[in-house]
């Protein structure tokens, strides 16, 4: 995965979070990560965890703080993916 | 949404969870009786949910110090340790850890919290890493939000996961700061503390151990993770709380870098707050005394631990990874935990309940802790309720 595009970044995201959260409901770039899919603190980290090892990156939790949206976390892979290469 | 709405809406929420669950969190203990025995309500019960690992709670040499020290010194110190609250008592504890520990320095915090929080954030800032266990208490985590540095978390007691971590940050690892514990608060499974001194040498890394739960339970004397497993020259740093097997409240930092000492110039949490009071210190010396020489407090408390981890395993309970002084039962949800929690209070044994967030992975636990002062006949008597209890979790 050493030239993946922010679409495709968003896409899997779309994927990885309809299986993260018990609500059913479809999941776009819109979708807020916690008033839409209810995703607690615990869940989110775990979640980050997978994100890291799925790009091969590091997500540091700090850098989550502006992080509301699947696009939101979408672009911060993205610009953290794009800076290690 | 305003300030107070959204306290209305995290009110609201916790109801929702479990409504009648509620009166499970901060239960008001009427009377302390002893190490093992307190009446909540108009129950007599057995304690089987503090961190009073060593029963030291009443123990008289603390209580007989902590009289002394009131009579002598007053109440409280009323300033913080760099204006008037540096107390001759304060110095030698500090001193009495290191000997302790056998390290070169020491610094005393108000409570086991800032220990963390001043210790990490000291140590660590804008630009470093730190990089915790998933299962880290919250003082870890705050410790480093406080701090800046990047926080990143490796999967729990997973050494070739942390090492992953470490190899994805290439040069930055030698500027970064690993955290994990040597018994974990909540499903009492210990560190794989060689395997990962190992990798942190590696990678040239810095490694602080938070004690706060095996100091006084684990190693000949009572050092903790870091004397079981003989790692005494391999941690940069060591934390730990006065409010466990100490009975009091505080906590502690050691260490053999000399940089140490730089912390009480830098450190926000132990700068700006007041020193722990004299009674506090008092006490807590002479329980250092006493857990230094509690060998047989120790064997106590593992023939306990042992005990009831096996029974609750042949009653078919699902449990904690390994046995010790926290016995964590795991449940499927947190309706089951809480029918289980107050089938034990009406058979009047207290435990602490644990509902997601709170516990790791989304768990539902019915946490006991152990104590050394728990006699045989109490901790059968909590085996036969736990095994009369079983069906209704079934």
């Amino acid at each position: 995965m050493s030239e993946v595009t922010q679409e495709q970044i968003t896409a899997l995201l779309c994927q990885r979070l309809a299986n993260f959260t018990e609500i059913e409901t479809e999941v776009s770039p819109e979708t807020n990560l916690i008033t839409h899919l209810a995703i607690d603190s615990v869940k989110l980290l775990n979640l980050v965890m997978e994100i890291e090892d799925q790009f091969d990156i590091s997500v540091p939790l700090n850098t989550l703080v502006d992080v509301l949206t699947v696009q939101d976390l979408a672009n911060l892979i993205y610009k953290i993916k794009s800076l290690s290469q | 949404m305003s300030l107070l709405e959204k306290l209305d809406a995290a009110a609201a929420a916790r109801k929702a969870q479990l409504p009648e669950g509620i009166g499970a969190f901060g239960i008001p203990i009427e009377e302390s009786y002893s190490a093992t025995e307190a009446r909540i309500g108009k129950r007599r019960v057995l304690m089987l949910g503090t961190n009073n690992y060593l029963g030291l709670s009443f123990a008289p040499e603390c209580r007989e110090a902590a009289h002394q020290a009131i009579d002598q010194e007053g109440t409280g110190t009323t300033g913080s340790r760099m204006a008037n609250g540096n107390y001759y008592g304060h110095r030698a504890l500090e001193r009495e850890f290191a000997e302790f520990y056998k390290y070169r320095e020491c610094i005393v915090f108000t409570t086991g919290y800032q220990a963390n929080l001043g210790t990490i954030s000291g140590l660590v800032g804008a630009g470093d890493i730190v990089l915790i266990d998933g299962d880290a208490h919250a003082s870890i985590y705050d410790g480093c939000i406080l701090s800046g540095a990047d926080i990143i978390r490796f999967r729990h007691n997973d050494p070739a996961d942390l090492e992953k971590r470490l190899r994805r940050l290439g040069d930055r690892s030698r500027n970064t700061l690993i955290i994990i514990e040597g018994i974990y608060s909540m499903l009492g499974d210990q560190a794989p503390l060689a395997e990962i001194v190992q990798i942190k040498n590696t990678y040239q890394s810095t490694l602080l151990l938070d004690e706060a739960h095996s100091l006084g339970v684990l190693g000949e004397t009572g050092q903790g993770l870091v004397e079981k497993t003989g790692m005494n020259d391999e941690i940069d740093f060591i934390t730990g709380t006065f409010s466990k097997s100490l009975c009091g409240i505080g906590g502690f930092c050691v260490s053999n870098h000399p940089q140490l000492d730089q912390l009480r110039y830098v450190s926000h949490p132990y700068i700006f707050t007041a020193s722990p009071s004299p009674a506090t210190i008092a006490s807590t010396r002479a329980a250092l005394k006493l857990l230094q020489e509690g060998r047989l407090l120790r064997e106590r408390l593992w023939q306990n631990a042992h005990r009831l981890y096996s029974s609750l395993e042949k009653s078919g309970y699902r449990l904690g990874p390994q046995p010790g002084p926290i016995v964590a039962i795991l449940l499927d949800n947190p309706r089951q935990a809480l029918t289980l929690w107050n089938g034990l209070m009406e058979h009047d044994i207290y435990v602490n309940l644990v509902l997601p967030p709170a516990a790791p992975e989304g768990k539902s636990l019915v946490r006991c802790s152990i104590n050394a002062a728990h006699t045989t006949e109490q901790i059968d008597q909590v085996c036969d309720v736990f095994s009369k209890l079983h069906p209704i979790v079934a």
